[in-house]
């Protein structure tokens, strides 16, 4: 079994945990509730083996560094975090429903990853700018941070889709009727953007560091580096209205889908359609 | 006074917050899309002279560092100051508040409350304080005529959060302002065996003096099999008045700093000239020249002559090289030599060793910036201000014992700022306990 075999498997499991998550929210059968995730979390543990035998491939060429140095590998270390997060608030709070919402996300991550004909899917030697331990803290930060933005954006389609349904009574009622009330899952968006906003700033103060000791700057303003700050400010705004304003519910359900929009642009936007010295990334 | 007041209530607002923070959200999207820092017949060829001039005025090219931008962290910086002033004082009145001074009624109204009567005296013989402590809440208690009121808390200082957060910032401002004050950024190229006393700033390309002098020993470069460059590593000496104070080997992401001058492996340059090593075996004597291509040097005393005839390279790097050399009257003798491969010439009745490699120039970056280090100070508070701020509450519970009517009462009662729902079941578990302590 060879890297690429594993995280091929891992897709299509994803694909079936996604598959068997909606059928609980579809067909109300919580019966099937312990079946999607243990098959959620055995893909899981695929994916970490995965990920370790690429890790061991690399060093069996010669080259010999952590899987999370360019496109391909940043986007299924993406799906996985997503998988852990997810499985740890199902754990916390007892739900399955948020896996209907937040499982499609990492499967949809893995697709791409595996389908793409943009992504280059070989190991590659690292130029020596990317030979730096902090490359590796900066990517594990920053891509913790994305993935629960991605999580809280699955919580905020599920609290407009709630809260449709209870304001016009129609079909969707009964569907949502199950989801957990409004006010739990206001309660983890909060809590998974705030953990969001930790860790993208840990993301963005590691890659401050890397960049001071390869070329003496921490910042320079490229267009990655500004998108992140710029992600960074819309989730400060969000924190500050919430806590300050007292927005909640519809409005930061909103915002909270809109700063994952945010991120996608930095993380997937500006490789493609800007240009900067992140662009090894898009390699 | 009334100005000063209005100027205070304006920049304490948590609206002028989410104003500036949206505002500078929104323009730094700009600087994305248009490339920044490029000449101004780029901006001209680009987008026409009109939009060009336009971007002049406005400082496009230039824009993070424009009179506006600095001017909206400018109105951040004040912002974030002002409303910790206005805010702070309060916050810290609760820190250091003296809980036991409540006033009954208000332990009644709080969010998670209870009461327990009683018929009969059982409550003394209890020690509540103890039965807290069990539970992991220290308590202080006071006496008020008859009855007792007990007071515990935990994490007040987590009040203080926010206030590292926005400290944090701050400080990262400040160490960016010293750095733009009393630092540098510039770059120098050092052809190996070479040294220079300057280096040259990027903005305007002006020669800045170390106040030492840097020397370049040796470069070299390692590759990859499929030819990707591995590593550059360049072995740099600083020399101070004459004397050689300090030897090392730098790499990309492993920089040499010396009196606060830092210099970064960056890139590198290849040249014509080759660089050859002699050694007189049998004396131990060596010395290392300079030659250019096909020239004939000497090695005056010794009576040796040499030079580089031919070459061989992949691209731009040489991988080997056609030695020429002769000792005295002997014949001269004339080998390839693979790059910087030590070999053994024998030529009258001497033996030499030789090796001979390409000459490059190392490139570096050369940056002095003293707020470096106020900056990190910035970050790392930010990350444990988060952290408090977040997932760090201050929690109160109260405890009073009624004895006055005639049923005694316990009254307990419990407050957090943040994080309600978990705090409501810490809450009930100390209910619980307590209910059961007392019924015993
Ligand atoms: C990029 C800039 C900023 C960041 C990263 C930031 C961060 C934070 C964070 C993390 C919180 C805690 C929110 C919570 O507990 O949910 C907070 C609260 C707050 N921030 Fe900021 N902040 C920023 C700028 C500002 C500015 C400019 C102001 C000026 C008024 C401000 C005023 C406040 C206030 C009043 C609170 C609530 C504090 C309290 O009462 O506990 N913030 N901020």
């Amino acid at each position: 079994m060879d890297s690429s075999q594993l995280l091929g498997i891992t897709t299509f499991t994803y694909m079936l945990s996604t598959v068997l998550y909606i059928a609980i929210l579809v067909f109300k059968t919580p019966r099937l509730g312990g079946i999607a995730t243990l098959f959620t979390a055995l893909a899981w543990f695929v994916q970490t083996a995965g990920l370790v035998m690429r890790w061991i491939e690399s060093y069996q060429l010669g080259i010999g560094h952590a899987p999370l140095t360019n496109m391909y590998e940043s986007v299924v270390f993406f799906a996985w975090t997503i998988i852990l997060l997810y499985l740890l608030i199902e754990w916390k709070f007892k739900t399955k429903i948020i896996g209907a919402f937040a499982v499609p996300f990492a499967f949809l991550a893995m697709a791409y990853a595996s389908f793409s004909t943009d992504l280059d899917k070989t190991i590659n030697p690292l130029i020596p700018a990317l030979q730096s331990n902090w490359l590796i803290a900066h990517v594990v930060t920053c891509f913790v941070g994305y993935a629960s933005f991605a999580v809280a954006a699955a919580l905020g389609i599920m609290y407009l889709l709630k809260n449709k349904s209870t304001a016009s009574g129609n079909a969707s009622a009964a569907l949502s009727s199950r989801f957990p009330s409004p006010v739990v899952i206001d309660d983890i968006i909060h809590k998974t953007m705030v953990f969001g906003f930790i860790w993208l700033s840990g993301g963005i103060i590691t890659g401050a560091v890397w960049a001071n000791s390869a070329w003496g700057t921490y910042w320079s303003w490229d267009p990655k580096e500004t998108w992140s700050l710029i992600t960074w400010f819309f989730y400060a705004i969000i924190l500050h209205s919430r806590y300050t304003r007292g927005w909640s519910g519809k409005k930061i359900a909103v915002l909270a889908i809109f700063g994952f929009l945010s991120v996608l642009f930095t993380y997937y936007g500006v490789n493609f359609l800007l240009s900067g010295l992140h662009s090894y990334g898009s390699s | 006074m009334i100005i000063f007041n209005q100027l205070w209530n304006f920049f304490s607002s948590v609206k002028l917050a989410i104003f500036t923070l949206c505002a500078l959200a929104g323009t730094s999207i700009v600087g994305t899309i248009i490339p920044q820092g490029e000449s101004t017949s780029f901006y001209v060829q680009n987008f026409g002279r009109e939009t060009a001039h336009f971007f002049q005025i406005l400082d496009i090219p230039n824009m993070y560092y424009s009179w506006w931008f600095l001017g909206l962290l400018g109105i951040l910086s004040t912002n974030l100051i002002v409303c910790s002033l206005d805010r702070f004082p309060a916050v810290w009145k609760i820190i250091k508040a003296d809980n036991l001074a409540i006033e009954p009624e208000r332990i009644e109204k709080m969010a998670n409350f209870n009461k327990w009567e009683f018929g009969t005296d059982k409550l003394n013989h209890i020690d509540l304080a103890q039965l807290l402590k069990q539970n992991g809440w220290h308590a202080q208690s006071k006496k008020i005529d008859s009855n007792e009121l007990f007071f515990c808390q935990k994490g007040r200082w987590s009040r203080t959060g926010v206030y590292i957060v926005h400290l944090s910032i701050l400080l990262i401002f400040t160490g960016a302002i010293i750095g733009h004050i009393w630092g540098f950024k510039g770059s120098v190229m050092i052809p190996e065996m070479s040294s220079t006393q300057k280096v040259f700033a990027f903005k305007e390309g002006e020669a800045l003096e170390l106040g030492f002098t840097v020397r370049c020993n040796s470069f070299a470069i390692e590759f990859y099999n499929n030819g990707m460059p591995k590593e550059y590593k360049s072995s740099l000496t600083i020399i101070e008045q004459d004397q050689e104070v300090l030897t090392r080997d730098i790499e990309v992401n492993s920089p040499l700093t010396y009196k606060g001058i830092t210099f970064y492996q960056s890139s590198y340059q290849g040249y014509q000239d080759f660089i050859l090593s002699i050694t007189e075996n049998s004396s131990g004597e060596s010395k290392v020249f300079t030659l250019p291509f096909q020239k004939q040097m000497i090695w005056e005393g010794k009576d040796l002559h040499f030079g580089i005839v031919n070459a061989e390279a992949v691209g731009q790097r040489v991988v080997r090289a056609k030695v020429w050399f002769k000792s005295g009257d002997s014949p001269a003798s004339i080998e390839w030599l693979n790059d910087n491969v030590n070999t053994t010439f024998t030529s009258g009745a001497k033996e030499y060793t030789l090796a001979v490699k390409q000459m490059y120039a190392t490139g570096l970056q050369v940056a002095k910036d003293p707020g470096v280090w106020v900056v990190y100070i910035g970050c790392g508070l930010m990350l444990l201000g988060l952290y408090v701020a977040f997932f760090r509450s201050h929690q109160r519970i109260w405890l009073f014992k009624k004895n006055g009517s005639s049923t005694p009462q316990l009254w307990l009662s419990g407050s957090t700022n943040k994080n309600k729902m978990a705090f409501t079941q810490v809450f009930e578990k100390l209910k619980n306990r307590i209910e059961h302590a007392v019924q015993r």
